[in-house]
């Protein structure tokens, strides 16, 4: 047992935080070393096309064993019908600010208002927006805008339907940490939810959504 | 129901014994061998493959490591800007110079919150402040969340690697330990079978515990922002169903800026689990309105960090973001698996950490736990010398023992003293060339090897054999060439 057997000894009138930031410009007055600035040669924009961008997040998308739509704008909602449908998946949760025309008429659309977590457990899937996409490494990224709702809304139902524009996706990290609102929640997804826990096989959807859809919009 | 809640202790390097005798030990486990074997074979091959991919992972690397000591340079001031920006944002930042304050603090905030129960993210910190076993004497239950940390819990065992801590563990071993501990005597050794089980046994936590636990992959200074990197998502839920989080982090995890994430993530992902990127991040600072928890605290952990930080050559350990790579990569951690370590920190990373943390007065082994060979140094995304840090803290346990004065009539001291006298002067070593050439001959016949010398130099050829003195010395050979 580490922790009961070492006494908690302050100095007098010493708080811990006060210690600890003492002992660090002890230590760092001894052996900090010189000041460097940071060599950023990696590459950090992209190399090449839109056209060649947009496949290449559609293949890494489909590695992970999600299903990607290339679709016009104006189809959105037709073909959330069709996939929603054909999936069976009636009760599909919405962040409030997810636009009303890609909502298609004849489901059971729940607006999140302050939804439980029971309930949410319960129903049949989600459908956001999203804020960036990431080619080489085929993330999803949200930042929790009114389009993409609170965070646990794209978490505990089992499948997410994720509409996102072409130009919204990026080549490479650099270029969407240039993009993002550091001052915004941000949770980055890589296809679905998945372990290797159990001798390094690959298993999906361990907790996170297991099926996930992407309306990838090109105009 | 309270089913097994099991809690083994954390490995303690106080206790520990020596490396080579726990290694003895663990060598004779064949099943042990061949799924680490296995694990780290797969775990490389993936991260060989992205990496040849990542045209500029060298600037990466730079980059990284550059990021990294950059942190520690002014680490007062990085922490003190974070501490500030995330309680601007809502949160509640604690300081703690020990173990022993960091669980205090954790167990005073899960009191006032009334909370019997915590569900938990893996974390390697506390693991090392032996977090769960502190709980579970304060009538707190710990449930871990991630599905490689409920099956060490669930099975009583400890960890054995930093990012994939049950790997010594394969299938059957698993489904024993579910089938026993979740009441399914049905169920298969299928791995998606086990995920299956794990997932149905956890979502009933996640939804009713209301405090949670975890680490942090790093803290950004400039926004006081925290970092979660996962996989299973159990890191997602646990950072937003529950009412209070609490993080425990080492001092040593913030980092300047946000946009140094456009680095470190391309690093980590690819060296730890050899992906592009892992399914899950999760970036947030303090406490968001409306989303997740209320109450959101982050406590701040010394326990012999700034110890470390005051050694020049030791301080490059801090740098380390715990990716794993430097333990698939090492021949012998390949070898003895992660136990015989004693301590949660094993391989080549937990060979320097743990004997710094220690303040040298522990796990002295450890830093003799390496063949020097270099693969830890070249996989490390940035860029720790470990094999200089080895050499380093060898010397720095040679010197404590100095001190003893026992240390005046030891063999080994007596020959490194001699040894020193002859190569300090060309003219020695030379006679003694001669001197151990002429005594060669005594006991040698024809050109073989040695296998056995007598006293202390014995211990050499106990593992292997030694090459007899030419004939001639090179030395010799250059003279007589520049005679004729």
């Amino acid at each position: 047992m580490v922790a009961a057997t070492e006494a908690i000894v302050n100095g007098p009138g010493m708080s811990s935080r006060e210690r600890v930031l003492e002992r660090i410009a002890k230590a760092n007055s001894k052996a900090a070393g010189v000041p460097e600035s940071i060599p950023r040669g990696y590459d950090c924009g992209s190399t090449q096309s839109t056209d060649e961008t947009v496949a290449l997040f559609e293949r890494r998308l489909q590695d992970y064993d999600a299903r990607v739509f290339r679709i016009r704008s104006n189809e959105i909602a037709a073909r959330a019908a069709e996939i929603l449908q054909s999936g069976h998946r009636q009760r599909i949760v919405v962040p409030d600010g997810l636009p009303t025309a890609w909502r298609p008429a004849g489901l059971a659309w729940i607006p999140d208002d302050e939804l439980s977590i029971d309930v949410l457990n319960a129903v049949d899937g989600v459908m956001t927006g999203a804020t960036l996409g990431v080619a080489v490494s085929g993330s999803i990224v949200l930042q929790h805008g009114p389009a993409e709702g609170r965070r646990v809304l794209t978490l505990l139902p089992d499948y997410h339907l994720c509409v996102i524009q072409a130009a919204q996706v990026v080549e490479t990290l650099p270029e969407a940490f240039a993009r993002l609102d550091s001052a915004r929640p941000v949770t980055f997804f890589s296809g679905p939810s998945a372990t290797a826990d159990i001798e390094m096989t690959r298993i999906k959807g361990v907790h996170g959504p297991r099926f996930l859809d992407v309306l990838l919009v090109e105009d | 129901m309270n089913l097994v809640q099991l809690n083994p202790p954390s490995p303690d390097p106080k206790t520990a014994p020596p490396f080579p005798a726990a290694a003895k030990i663990d060598l004779r486990d064949t099943q042990l061998r061949r799924n680490i074997a296995r694990a780290t074979d797969t775990i490389q091959r993936k991260r060989a493959a992205l990496v040849e991919e990542k045209k500029d992972w060298q600037a990466l690397r730079d980059a990284g490591a550059a990021i990294r000591r950059e942190a520690l340079r002014n680490l007062d001031g990085y922490l003190l800007q974070f501490e500030d920006r995330f309680q601007a944002a809502g949160g509640t930042v604690h300081w703690a110079a020990n173990a022993a304050e960091a669980n205090r603090v954790a167990l005073d905030i899960l009191r006032e919150h009334d909370a019997r129960e915590v569900i938990k993210i893996k974390s390697m910190t506390t693991a090392e402040i032996g977090m769960n076993e502190y709980l579970a004497q304060h009538n707190v239950t710990a449930h871990e969340t991630d599905l490689a940390e409920l099956i060490l819990q669930l099975g009583g065992d400890q960890p054995s690697h930093i990012v994939v801590p049950a790997l010594h563990k394969n299938r059957q071993q698993v489904r024993e330990i579910f089938a026993r501990s979740m009441g399914l005597p049905g169920l298969s050794d299928d791995p998606e079978a086990l995920t299956a089980a794990a997932r149905q046994y956890l979502r009933e936590k996640f939804l009713r515990v209301k405090t949670a636990i975890c680490g942090a992959n790093f803290l950004i200074a400039e926004t006081g922002g925290v970092t979660i990197v996962e996989s299973e998502g159990n890191g997602r839920m646990c950072l937003t169903l529950p009412e209070t989080l609490i993080a425990i982090v080492g001092i040593e995890k913030v980092i300047p800026r946000f946009a140094d994430l456009e680095v470190l993530l391309q690093t980590l992902p690819r060296s730890a689990t050899g992906e592009r990127m892992n399914p899950y991040n999760s970036i947030w600072s303090g406490v968001i309105p409306g989303d997740g928890p209320k109450n959101m605290h982050v406590v701040l952990l010394d326990n012999g960090r700034t110890r470390v930080l005051r050694d020049g050559i030791g301080r490059q350990t801090l740098q380390c973001i715990r990716c794993g790579a430097c333990q698939n990569a090492c021949p012998v951690y390949r070898q003895t698996g992660g136990h015989a370590y004693g301590s949660v920190y094993a391989g080549p990373i937990g060979a320097i950490l743990t004997p710094q943390l220690e303040d040298m007065r522990h796990a002295q082994s450890l830093p003799y736990a390496s063949s020097l060979c270099g693969a830890c140094y070249e996989v490390c995304p940035v860029k720790i010398n470990i094999p200089e840090v080895l050499v380093h803290l060898r010397a720095r346990v040679v010197d404590r023992g100095r001190r003893k004065l026992a240390s005046l009539f030891d063999q080994e001291r007596a020959g490194m003293m001699m040894m020193a006298a002859i190569f300090a002067s060309s003219r020695r070593y030379e006679a003694a060339q001669r001197l151990a050439r002429t005594a060669q001959r005594t006991v040698r016949h024809g050109d073989a090897w040695y296998h056995w010398l007598p006293g202390m130099a014995g211990r050499w050829t106990e593992t292997r054999d030694l090459a007899p003195l030419p004939q001639e010395t090179f030395r010799e050979w250059w003279q007589q060439r520049r005679r004729s």
